[in-house]
Formats: C-alpha cells, structure tokens, sequence
C-alpha cells in the first residue's frame, strides 16, 4: 500500500518538501546539540526538564486519537466511526513517534539509549512508560495497517485485528496514567504530587488528541474530498467537548484544595503560573510565564463557552475555531505550564526561569515535522485506499 | 534425554578447560595484572566499612565561608568538580541559608545566630533514595553500607534523579566539564558530558581507610561514622545533641544530621 503514498498533487509534493525542509533544520541543530552537549540548550541545574520533556507529555496525550475512536467502534459498535477509527490509530503511530523522538533528544548521552533495555528497571517509572509507548505504538501499527489493508481487498477485518484492537484500549489508557506517574511519584514536588495527575492526563488527552485529529480531517475533506460523515464529526465533538470539561474542572480542584488549604508548597507553583514569584536570595520578582498561563486559561473557558452550547458547537467555523483555542490552551497547560512549574521553586524554595533556547525550538520543529510526515503519508494512504473502495 | 559417553566427556572437557583458565586468571592476580572489579569492593585490612554511613556537621562551629571554603575546595579537588559558572553549574558541597537548606522548618521570628548562618550541603545519602527508585538503568544504586552512588558509565542522562531528588543534591554535565577543571586529580576520574554526577561519601578514600574529604578538612567540625552501630562516636553524639535533617517529612530518611 505505500506506493500510494508516492502518488499525489504539486501541493501534497510542496508539502512534502516543506516537512522535509524542517527535518533538515532539526537535524542539523540535533547535530549541533549531539556534539555540545544540552549546554545549548536553556535548561538548568533548578529547571532540569524543559521544553522536550513538555513536549513528550503533550503528544502522549495527541496519541488519545486512536482511542477515543477505537473504543466506540470496537467495543461498543459505533459504526458511524467506521471510516475515521484508521486516521485515529495513524495519527497516534505519528504522535508516539514524536514522543520517542522527544525523550531521545532530551538525553545526555543518548547513544546508552538502550541502557533502558539492558538495564531492565521496573521500579522506575520512565521503564514502564518506555514498554506502554512502544506497546501502542506497535498495536496501533498492526491494526490499522491490518484493518485498512483488509479494505483494501474488500473483506472485513480478521478477527485477530479486533482482539488486538481491544488490546490497545487498555494501552492507550496506560500510557496517559504512566506518564503521569512519572510527575505524580515524587516526593518533593509538590505541583505534580497529586492524586488526580493521572485523571488530569486521561482528560487532557482526549479532548486535545480528538481536537486535533478532527481539524486535520476537516482538512483531508477539503483537500481530498474525503467524506467524514456528519454523525461521527458532531460525535467526536460531544466527546471532545465532554474531556474538556472533565480537563477544566480536575484543574479546579487542584485550584481549591491548594488555595483552601493554604499551604504553602501546594499554592507556590500556582501562583508562580498566575502571579510570579518573588526569589527569596535576589528579592526579584519573576513570572516570565504569567501571561502564557492566564491566556491559555482564558482560551480554556472561551473554548468550553463555545463547545457546551449545541447551536455554536455544530456550527463548522465556530467549532473550528473552538478546537483551536483548546489546543493552546491544552499545550500551554499540560506542557510548559506542568513541567516546567514543577520546577519552580526549585528544591531550595528559590526561583529559576526557564523559557527555551533556539535550539531547543529548532530541534522541536523538526521532531513535530517528522511526525507530520508521518501522519501525512500514512493519511495519503487511508484516505486512497477508502476512496477506491468506495 | 539420555547422557552419552560422549555427552559426558564433551562436558567435562569444557569443565577442565574453565577450571584452568580460572586458575590461570588467578595467576595474574598475583603478579598485579588483571584485578576483578569486586576486588575493590571487598573489605581489604584498611577498608573502612559500616552498616549505614552518617554524617554529622556541627553548624555551631561554623562561623563564615572562610571555616567551609577549605572543605568545599578539598571535595572538589579531590573529585575534579569542574567549576562552571552560572545557573548550568556542577557541585558536590556547598552551602545556603538556613530557609535555602530548611525549607520545611519556616520558623517566625528564628533565632538570629541561626538566621545568618550558612550550612553546608551535599547528597543526604537517604535510607529511602527516592533517586534511586526514578533511575530506569541502576545507573544510580544503593550500596550495602548505605551510599548512594553513581555509575557515569551507565547513566543516560535522563535527569529523572535531579527531578527526584528533594534536596538538590544532583548536578548534570550541561557541556564537557573537563576545561573547567583547574587542577586535575589523576587519581579520580573526570567525566565526560551528559552525565549526573554528586557526593559519593568519598568511597574511594573509604577503601583505602581514610575518611571523606570534607571531614578530613573539617578539623573536627564533621563527623562520619557507623549509623547503625550504636555504639559509634556518631550515635553517641546523635544521643547528646538536638539534630535537624533536611525534610525529614518526605520519608526518606536522609543520613546526614545538623546540629544547630
């Protein structure tokens, strides 16, 4: 099948390049980086995770696309999800990739990468999350290939595609609470150690996952001509519009139990995200991400304002529009916003910023490009393969 | 499945063989060739060894940077700590403020003796290494007389452990730290860039009988010693002193004390 993915239009080939062009950029900023050392980068000695670390734990939550089709579909029979459930399981292969791709570039010595494997560790956190990315990365390869492959020659999918369909249900779930075990486990952190992290992540993820998914196939129907059907468009909607609300509330909570309490190590990092916090050694007052913070709140709320209503959420650039805001919102959030205030204040109650470098904003540009490579060459395939079956 | 005679010879040719190249390696030993590398860890005549090293620093005997410059130099000295200026900095001992060193014993109105203090820091050597438990290749491990300590050889450099460390104790080669070694240790190896790297309790000076650094340097100030012993100079001195640990709350059990 991937020979249809040689066949396109001047725009999918411009296309093309233009993804190609970026990977050269990462590239040679990763060659860069590989041969300094992460001195180029803005992280720190207080701030030790930064803007790869939040990226992995976005596109964790990206990966929810195929779920969130997978699970109506197989388990409980939603055939209006019939023709989409494949860009779901394609667009988490790509969303793992970038995952995988953005823990490598994030370590020091990358070439003991397979330390991991030797070095079987299962009373870490990052040994299981490795396993659960790979696993769904692999289950979703299989199925979707398999499934589409079987539309291809016009028989249904074999019964061996749904068990492992089935499979990936409980995979996809692992992956968000694993990642979030990685925060959630720490003892002195006190802005990741909480209870609901891996509920906050499984939210997150699919309403940013599905938001994402569903505004690249509004693109795939324009450019392609590729029918997505109303029912499945307006259900991926409701599913989205219900995480969302699931996302803003489980924040709420972090908010009053923080902010009720009064304690101080549960209220710094939030207020550091709203206020700013003053470094105790310097007396500065630093809050290099409150205007971030408060924007992608009020994108949160805006995007809620304009998806619960029915009549503005089933109206096409309204909703356009929605997604949109509720991806930043989602990636100001669950990224930088997680991460990096995790850090802050550092162990000693003092305050070290964090904003990333070029290179860092470099590198990730081609991470991103190669994952929409590959989502747009798998998404070639799909969509010519449903069209000549149709 | 049936033995044969020939099975049976095959086997203990190979046996013969192993024992021979055994032998054979033990030969070299003695001529100072070839040592295993748990030849280092067993306990020689000199091996200073414990249940659970501690360490106790008497802040009262501190009175400025100048008392814990000598340490801090003799640490980083004797381990090639590179000095690196600026927010992307690698140390193994230093020091801060009591509310920089104490953050969960805000005290209103705090005596001003203790107020203006410094107090030195480094890795705590918990009981209970939350570090350890991040690390996803053992590159970081607790040994049997309780340090915890790294291998640079293993580590990837995920920087999990500096997430999970509560005291800050990690730092991570941000670029090559060997231009910024002023003097170079032969003795102590550097280390390349990409790795983490902290206070070892100075194991290797620990194998060859001789106390950490820091307390050698200390004239007295520090002492290092058999936590799990109860009769050791430093649970002596645990008994007769008001000791404070760094966050006790977390439930790692750090293994290094202050008397303020």
């Amino acid at each position: 099948m991937l020979e249809k993915a040689l066949n396109g239009n001047k725009y999918y080939w411009w296309w093309i390049g233009l993804l190609l062009a970026c990977i050269a950029v990462g590239a040679y900023n990763y060659v860069l980086q590989f041969q300094h050392g992460l001195q180029l980068t803005n992280m720190s000695r207080d701030v030790s995770w930064g803007f790869y670390v939040a990226q992995l734990t976005y596109l964790v939550g990206v990966a929810a696309s195929g779920v969130m089709l997978v699970l109506p579909y197989y388990l409980h029979d939603y055939k209006k999800f019939g023709n989409l459930v494949v860009f779901g399981e394609f667009m988490a292969i790509g969303a793992i990739i970038m995952c995988l791709l953005f823990v490598i570039v994030d370590l020091g010595q990358p070439k003991r990468l397979m330390n991991v494997v030797l070095h079987p560790t299962p009373n870490s956190v990052l040994f299981w999350d490795m396993i659960v990315l790979n696993g769904y990365m692999f289950l979703n390869i299989i199925v979707g290939w398999a499934s589409l492959e079987a539309q291809k020659k016009g028989v249904p999918y074999a019964k061996w595609v749904k068990i492992l369909a089935i499979v990936s249900v409980p995979f996809a779930f692992s992956i968000h609470t694993v990642t979030a075990f990685l925060y959630a486990g720490i003892p002195a952190r006190h802005f990741w150690l909480t209870a609901i992290m891996a509920a906050r992540f499984l939210a997150s993820a699919f309403c940013a996952g599905p938001a994402i998914m569903l505004l690249l196939l509004f693109i795939v129907e324009k450019v392609a001509k590729f029918e997505l059907g109303e029912y499945a468009v307006k259900m991926l909607a409701r599913i989205i519009t219900y995480a969302m609300i699931f996302n803003v509330f489980f924040f709420g909570l972090e908010l009053f139990t923080a902010f009720y309490s009064q304690i101080p190590g549960h209220m710094h990092s939030i207020v550091y995200l709203f206020a700013g916090l003053e470094d105790p050694a310097t007396g500065q007052h630093l809050g290099v991400m409150v205007p971030y913070f408060w924007t992608a709140a009020f994108l949160a709320l805006l995007s809620l304002a304009l998806l619960i209503p029915s009549t503005t959420r089933n109206c096409k650039p309204v909703l356009i529009f929605a997604l949109l805001i509720l991806i930043a919102a989602t990636w100001i959030d669950k990224g930088m916003g997680l991460v990096v205030a995790g850090f802050i204040p550092n162990m000693f109650e003092g305050v070290t910023e964090y904003m990333p470098s070029s290179t860092e904003l470099f590198i990730s540009l081609g991470i991103y490009a190669i994952g929409a490579l590959v989502v747009t060459v798998l998404w070639k395939i799909a969509v010519s393969v449903k069209k000549a079956a149709a | 499945m049936k033995t044969t005679r020939r099975d049976f010879l095959k086997v203990a040719g190979v046996t013969a063989l192993g024992m021979a190249a055994g032998a054979g390696s033990a030969l070299a030993n003695s001529k100072g060739a070839y040592l295993p590398h748990y030849e280092h860890m067993a306990p020689g005549h000199q091996h200073l060894t414990a249940k659970r090293w501690g360490m106790v620093i008497d802040t009262r005997a501190f009175h400025g940077e100048e008392d814990f410059a000598p340490l801090i130099e003799a640490c980083h000295k004797e381990h090639n700590v590179p000095h690196l200026p600026g927010k992307q900095e690698v140390k193994w001992l230093w020091t801060d403020s009591f509310h920089a060193s104490f953050p969960h014993n805000h005290q209103e109105f705090l005596a001003e003796r203790v107020h203006h203090s410094r107090y030195l820091l480094l890795c705590n050597h918990c009981d209970n290494p939350p570090c350890v438990r991040v690390c996803p290749t053992k590159a970081t491990f607790k040994r049997e007389d309780g340090i915890v300590m790294m291998d640079m050889h293993r580590c990837i450099g995920c920087r999990f452990c500096m997430a999970g460390c509560p005291y800050g104790s990690r730092s991570f080669n941000f670029q090559d730290p060997r231009p910024f070694i002023a003097e170079e240790n032969p003795v102590y190896p550097t280390r390349m860039k990409g790795v983490v790297e902290k206070c070892t309790f100075c194991t290797e000076r620990l194998a060859e009988g001789k106390m950490p650094a820091c307390v050698e340097a200390s004239e007295g100030k520090i002492v290092f010693g058999d936590l799990g012993d109860p009769d050791s100079e430093i649970r002596h001195i645990l008994a007769e002193n008001f000791t404070l640990r760094r966050k006790p709350d977390l439930g790692t059990s750090p293994s290094v004390f202050y008397i303020i």
